[in-house]
């Protein structure tokens, strides 16, 4: 049974078909590449997928559950989690913060255990913490922790999003535009990490302009085009066809590669 | 700074001492006149705190708190008010109500906790809606709520108002209260389940998509703060011993952003401090217009604080932050 499994998902908005039959699925540790021309589709196949919008047709599954009409908190409960292109994080709040805010729908307490300091709210709030201080490890951000999310420079601010995203221990991470705006180097780093990641088990679905980053992680690639989908193959394989080249490579594929 | 900083502990210690010196110090005074102006000024903190934390931190804009404050006081008073007048200012209650008198303390937890029944049950409508949708709805709510309180003159006495409420609200009950509601807002903020709130505010879709719910959260701020409201309702005309259907309306809503506007949305030590400052400020300026004879000031002041907080320095005082107390 495919991870994430995707049928004839189609979106509009009014007249104009956003998304028109998307099909393809994801096995369990799969790193997955969804590329496509500036409006191919991407973002919205990402909000549909998550739930920010309902999908207009068509069906998906996740670890067997039709998850076609959950809200996005249920999808993250099932083990569901994404970044956003334009990068959403809490400004007013620390880096700390705002990645043990990602671990509260999985060990938050309620209430009553805050108010009344019931048994089992100071191990929460410790474990909490310990989650927090992991995922800023992993994601090299520990010097960082007690700055204001929004002192810091636009790469580290995706780190954090995606440190965020892994406090909810999900199984599935979509990442949209993760290396937008970052340096040579910055990409370079995010790329260990996406590998590392996807190395520990988790499965990924990538968004990203930069071929290059993504044939180098990606094993298999998701084309749209104007809301079809142009291919779904190895990513060797999808990157030789022909109609891949025309719409998005164009006859520069030599440069972009 | 960081060094003078307190631990949350010694704040609270702090708090206990200043509100119990000040309580001492007044009572000590035998002064009528500043026995209820501190009890309705520790009154106004709580109302300032606990909007701060349905507002400030979930990022709604609720203009509620008067209603639920009326609905409050309404229902403490069936129970406070001396039983043997109950038949003639209120001839529609029914025997059984009529007959019980409850201690104060009581009557306004009863009173709280119809507020947030009521809170929960308009919360689940109207906390879906973004900023000043619900500020409309919640405007309404206000209007709705007096009208209902004018109208059931069998329990209110309509417009003529309830006169000799008992004056039970001492100023130690309303002290100790009102220190429990800010240790009870400060937990919150600084559990898992006030950054998940703060999370909300400040990027709803983000904090949903992984996994926080906040619908639900939205939903326990709102109903926490009519419960709160609904109790600072009660006690208020336990302190000036009447009440009437227009004793909380638009103004005091206006008053109360007001405050939370300025002391920093979602700040706790903001709000006490904003509080105490427009409070201690509208009092004086209530005893410059008497004695100059130009009413209205103290609103237009008020206005102007605002629109000014608005223009140079939105965040307020203090956005979210805690000045002079260690976080952890």
């Amino acid at each position: 049974m495919p991870q994430l499994h995707v049928q004839k998902l189609s979106k509009n908005f009014g007249g104009v078909q956003a998304l028109s039959k998307l099909d393809f699925s994801v096995e369990q540790g799969d790193l997955l590449g969804l590329i496509g021309p500036n409006g191919a589709g991407k973002t919205t196949a990402f909000n549909v997928l998550t739930g920010v919008m309902p999908a207009s047709d068509g069906r998906v599954e996740f670890e067997g559950t039709d998850i076609t009409r959950l809200s996005p908190e249920k999808r993250s409960h099932l083990g569901m989690t994404r970044t956003f292109q334009n990068i959403r994080l809490f400004d007013d709040m620390t880096v700390r913060e705002n990645v043990m805010a990602g671990a509260h729908a999985r060990a938050g307490r309620s209430l009553l255990h805050c108010v009344f300091g019931l048994p089992g709210q100071t191990q929460a709030e410790k474990r909490i913490r310990e989650i927090a201080d992991d995922m800023l490890e992993r994601t090299a951000l520990t010097d960082f922790a007690t700055r204001n999310a929004s002192e810091l420079s636009y790469g580290d601010r995706r780190r954090v999003e995606i440190a965020r995203a892994l406090a909810s221990a999900p199984t599935l991470l979509l990442l949209d535009e993760p290396a937008a705006g970052m340096t040579d180097t910055e990409k370079g780093r995010l790329s260990e990490l996406v590998s590392r990641l996807n190395d520990d088990g988790l499965t990924i679905i990538l968004v990203e302009h930069n071929v290059r980053m993504v044939a180098a992680l990606c094993r298999r690639l998701v084309v749209v085009n104007k809301g079809e989908m142009l291919a779904c193959d190895k990513t060797e394989d999808v990157l030789r066809m022909p109609e891949v080249e025309a719409v998005y490579l164009g006859r520069r594929r030599s440069e972009v590669m | 700074m960081k060094n003078l900083a307190l631990s949350p502990l010694q704040a609270f210690l702090f708090l206990v001492v200043l509100v119990s010196g000040l309580i001492l110090a007044v009572i000590g005074s035998g002064n009528g006149y500043f026995q209820t102006f501190t009890a309705l000024t520790l009154i106004n903190v709580m109302l300032a705190v606990s909007l701060t934390m349905t507002n400030g931190f979930t990022g709604m804009f609720s203009l509620g708190h008067p209603a639920f404050m009326t609905m409050g006081a309404y229902v403490a008073i069936l129970f406070t008010y001396p039983v043997g007048r109950k038949g003639f200012a209120m001839p529609a209650l029914p025997e059984v109500i009529a007959q019980i008198h409850l201690p104060l303390p009581l009557a306004a937890t009863v009173g709280a906790l119809v507020a947030a029944f009521m809170g929960w049950l308009i919360g689940r409508l109207v906390v879906h809606l973004q900023t000043h949708y619900l500020a409309v709805a919640t405007l309404g709510l206000i209007i709705v709520v007096q009208t209902f309180a004018l109208n059931l003159d069998g329990f209110t006495r309509g417009g003529r108002g309830i006169t000799g409420v008992p004056r039970e609200a001492s100023l130690w009950l309303i002290g100790i209260c009102t220190v429990l509601i800010i240790v009870l807002c400060w937990r919150i903020k600084h559990a898992s389940l006030g950054r998940a709130m703060l999370a909300v505010r400040e990027n709803e879709m983000a904090a949903r998509c992984f996994g926080i719910d906040a619908f639900r959260l939205k939903l326990l701020a709102f109903t926490l703060g009519a419960g709160i409201a609904g109790f600072c309702g009660a006690l208020l005309p336990h302190v000036v011993s009447v009440m009437s259907p227009k004793s909380f309306g638009l103004i005091l809503a206006f008053n109360l952003i007001a405050i939370i506007v300025v002391g920093g949305q979602g700040s706790i030590v903001g709000a006490i401090l904003a509080a105490l400052f427009i409070s201690v400020g509208s009092e004086s300026l209530r005893m410059v217009e008497e004695s100059t004879g130009v009413y209205g000031v103290t609103q237009v002041i008020v206005a102007v604080a605002l629109i000014s907080f608005l223009l140079v320095r939105p965040k307020g005082l203090f956005g979210l932050k805690e000045p002079l107390i260690r976080s952890s």
